[in-house]
């Protein structure tokens, strides 16, 4: 089924996405968002009497399970098809990204950085582990990620969404086009 | 079991990511370059869904599939919203991945985004243990 074989185009995957928050609410009265797990995870495992961990995790499991559905989705792909293709990305990022260093565009992410053994270069701690650690603490601080205050929060019309998602694209043109370039 | 409902919509959600590229670096980086339509498109064709979708569920009243009113919480405005949003900005350009995303990379076996999703946790425990002290 070629649904099934290759990429979706964003007119079939975006309202699909989109679907996500009416889908939840009716299922569970339950708000789409993904980084919260992440403060439950630190609430069960090291909650260190930190105030901000003194909750009962236990009543979020249903977002553990979520993001643990999210994984097994991503598995599932695998299983129906190969996705070592060479994403369609524009020519002029190609270019771009070939001035970063980069030249094996095969695949959904570059192997050239995102692979363990470059966590023996500064390069994969970087990207990997300061890019991570961006993420937790940003998203925490924010009190939400893409799929909490962009979607879920701007279908809502919620206005700390749009200042959060303005947050978020100011924050990604920055390291693009301001820091990345530094780093080669 | 309950919350098998959460799984199935998990599973969906990490499928459609995955099927929709949005868990590629290279479409992040695309994106953050204006070179193609694509991750506005999901984007925005997502909020479009969802702003509808919520209209229509709170003119009718819906409720939700045990009978109780639909609550949605909404998320306070601080100083933090912005300046966290950057932070996570600047992360999302260079792990190319937002949370639900790290996810689905793991599940596609790229096992170096188990680093990410670490390293993740320590910022969101940090975050935490310096709550009290940052501005918001």
């Amino acid at each position: 089924m070629e649904l099934f074989d290759g990429p979706w185009p964003w007119y079939i995957g975006g309202p699909l996405i989109g679907l996500m928050v009416p889908l939840l609410l009716y299922v569970g009265n339950k708000q789409l968002g993904v980084s919260s797990s992440l403060r439950h995870v630190c609430a069960a495992c090291v909650p260190a009497k930190i105030p901000f961990f003194a909750y009962n995790w236990k009543d979020y499991i249903w977002n553990l399970v979520f993001v643990l559905g999210i994984g097994l989705g991503g598995y599932l792909t695998l299983l129906l098809g190969p996705n070592d293709y060479a994403i369609g990305i524009s020519e002029a990022t190609k270019a771009d990204l070939s001035l970063l260093g980069i030249s094996d565009f095969s695949g959904m992410v570059p192997d050239q950085i995102f692979s363990i053994s470059m966590m023996s270069t500064s390069t994969g701690w970087f990207f990997m582990v300061l890019g991570g650690f961006m993420i937790g603490f940003g998203t925490r601080y924010a009190d939400g990620c893409t799929s909490g205050h962009t979607i879920m929060g701007l279908s809502n019309w919620q206005f700390s969404s749009l200042v959060a998602t303005i947050g978020f694209f100011i924050g990604g043109l920055a390291m693009t086009h301001c820091i990345l370039p530094l780093m080669y | 079991m309950k919350n098998l409902k959460y799984l199935i919509l998990g599973i969906l959600f990490g499928f459609i990511l995955t099927k929709t590229e949005v868990i590629s670096w290279f479409r992040i980086q695309e994106m953050f370059r204006f070179q193609s339509f694509h991750m506005f498109g999901v984007i925005g064709s997502a909020v479009l869904v969802g702003v509808v979708s919520l209209q229509i569920m709170k003119t009718m009243n819906m409720l939700s599939s045990s009978g109780e009113e639909i609550k949605i919480k909404g998320k306070k405005l601080n100083s933090g919203t912005a300046m966290g949003g950057f932070i996570f900005g600047l992360g999302w350009a260079i792990t190319g991945a937002c949370p639900g995303p790290v996810f689905a990379l793991i599940g596609n076996g790229h096992l170096a985004f188990v680093i990410v999703l670490l390293s993740a946790i320590v910022g969101t425990w940090i975050y935490g243990a310096l709550e009290e002290k940052l501005p918001h």
